[in-house]
């Protein structure tokens, strides 16, 4: 991981680390995302909130090119992450994704062991002795809170863990790699409400040495976690998804801009 | 007719098929058993002197070239069933897997007196002009049931690559691993027990397998001491003899069959264990 001096300086939000210019996003024929053009700063978490089918989700895949493996996608328009068009030619996707990192909406750990799980990404990028396996694995178990609760059976099954545990566990998994951006798309909607506190606080945790980027349903969820809400509509179904507005937290929850983000953070529509 | 009706009807046509399997099994154990104990289970499964007309019954020869048989098809059939299973399930475009999904099914469906008919046409001579031997082998036998299991160990195979969930394979993905590391690491892992049912079911095929190998083995009634050496199986043994043989040798005959049976049914039950355990 790289730590810029400006880290400590300024604890809030730093300079864009990921943006976004002009992207038109296709399936086959479907126009999904429509002219998005937006800033994402670092080390803050930004909230993409909006109805279903608006194509947050699908932006996220975006930044790790997830949406690769789908067929008939195509994109148009540039997206840079630390200045670096990550659609350009020759552009390295294994090094892409070990620096932007995905949660998944279903707790997805590998049927292997908890200890097989958490040193996963750096087995795939090196050979690492024992020894510095373990040392990952203690501290990325330890960054997430599950440290104390599995240090003595990492030999036994991932799936024998809860949903909430197991969601650690692949956050785990994946600060085992030492990414930059985390993308996290709707974390906590296979979770109960007390487990989705929980992953909440370690998101707000995460805030501190990492850029995140977070999909919700849940707009409590967005007001309580995010730095920066970003807002996406369509105009009807089969319609393309488009970005409304981005602005802090604060500003879209009090004051929005756009009548439209005001009528569904009211809870008026979606 | 009332569905109670319909209901009972079709519990006793399914009753008759099991029932069809309960009287097969009392059958041969009821023919078969009393031969191998009047000449000793140790005698009949370890002794490698066949003379039926002198009263000899020892199957341990057949016993030997069976299982070498089988092990010989797993070396050749596992290795590329696997590998076609892996590219199709997870490397082909999709419609390269519809062409060849079903034209690899079809395999199973060529009688295999037609497998045999090519080994001796093709393979036999094959194996005598550049290897030696008489051609008729136990690698004859083995290159034939190695080809003659791949559906089984293919079709089932990529059954339980499929039914990985894609969620483990964007986990892996995303953390950077390429298609290859993902296939390896989770997807191999995760369809384990599937792919071993697979092993065995094939298994089972290659040991029952009788006219193929009839045709290709050479049926020579010795402990075979190399793999070009002519080799007689426990199936082949009954389909050859069976023709002309009356009292003590029928009844050694049906032992014969005893040995095949137990040996499918503790292949079968593993198989169902292992799936079961996943």
């Amino acid at each position: 991981m790289t730590t810029s001096p400006d880290a400590s300086a300024e604890p809030q939000a730093g300079p864009p680390v990921i943006t976004v210019r002009g992207l038109h996003l296709y399936y086959r024929d479907f126009h999904a995302l429509k002219n998005v053009s937006c800033d994402f700063a670092g080390r803050a978490i930004t909230a993409l909130i909006g109805p279903s089918g608006c194509g947050k989700s699908t932006l996220l895949r975006v930044f790790n090119r997830m949406n690769d493996l789908i067929e008939g996608v195509r994109l148009t328009g540039q997206v840079l992450i630390d200045g670096q068009d990550i659609y350009a030619k020759g552009v390295n996707l294994t090094q892409l994704r070990k620096k932007v990192g995905m949660v998944f909406q279903r707790p997805n750990p590998f049927p292997l062991s908890i200890f097989d799980n958490v040193v996963y990404g750096p087995r795939l990028h090196g050979r690492p002795r024992k020894a510095e396996l373990e040392e990952i694995a203690t501290r990325s178990l330890a960054a997430v809170g599950l440290w104390e609760e599995v240090k003595d059976r990492l030999g036994t099954p991932a799936l024998s863990l809860t949903e909430e545990q197991q969601q650690r566990l692949c956050v785990a998994r994946l600060l085992a790699v030492e990414p930059e951006i985390l993308l996290m798309d709707e974390p906590c909607s296979a979770l109960d409400p007390i487990s989705t506190l929980a992953i909440e606080d370690l998101v707000s945790e995460l805030k501190e040495r990492f850029t995140v980027v977070i999909v919700t349903h849940n707009m409590q969820q967005a007001a309580r976690v995010s730095d920066q809400t970003a807002f996406f509509n369509l105009k009807a179904q089969g319609e393309p998804g488009r970005l409304v507005e981005i602005d802090t937290t604060e500003r879209i929850f009090s004051n929005p801009k756009e009548k439209a983000t005001e009528d569904y953070i009211s809870g008026r529509f979606g | 007719m009332t569905s109670k009706g319909i209901e009972r009807l079709l519990l006793v046509l399914a009753l008759s098929s099991v029932g069809s399997l309960a009287l097969i099994t009392f059958f041969i154990f009821w023919e078969g058993l009393p031969l191998i104990l009047g000449t000793g289970p140790g005698d009949f499964l370890f002794s490698t002197h066949w003379a039926p007309t002198k009263g000899r019954f020892g199957i341990g020869a057949m016993i030997v070239s069976s299982v070498v048989v089988t092990l010989g098809a797993l070396v050749l059939g596992v290795p590329l069933g696997l590998a076609c299973a892996i590219v199709l399930a997870e490397f082909a475009p999709k419609r390269l897997k519809q062409v060849l999904k079903p034209t690899l099914e079809l395999l199973a469906g060529i009688p295999s007196v037609v497998y045999g008919f090519l080994g001796v046409l093709w393979l036999v001579p094959l194996i005598r002009e550049h290897l030696g031997g008489p051609g008729l082998s136990l690698l004859a036998a083995a290159v034939i049931l190695g080809i003659m299991i791949l559906p089984t160990i293919i079709s089932i195979s990529i059954d339980s690559l499929s039914a990985v969930p894609d969620l483990y394979r964007d986990g892996s993905l995303a953390l950077g691993a390429t298609r290859w590391q993902t296939v390896q690491r989770v997807v191999l892992p995760a369809a384990r027990s599937g792919i071993i049912t697979a092993i065995i079911l094939g298994m089972g095929r290659a040991v029952g397998e009788t006219m193929a190998v009839i045709m290709v083995a050479g049926n020579a009634l010795k402990l075979p001491t190399s793999l070009l050496d002519p080799v007689r199986t426990l199936t082949s043994n009954i389909a050859l003899e069976l023709g002309y043989a009356s009292g003590r040798h029928r009844e050694a005959l049906f032992a014969t069959g005893v040995v095949l049976f137990v040996i499918i049914m503790i292949l079968n039950l593993t198989a169902a264990a292992v799936t079961r355990r996943r």
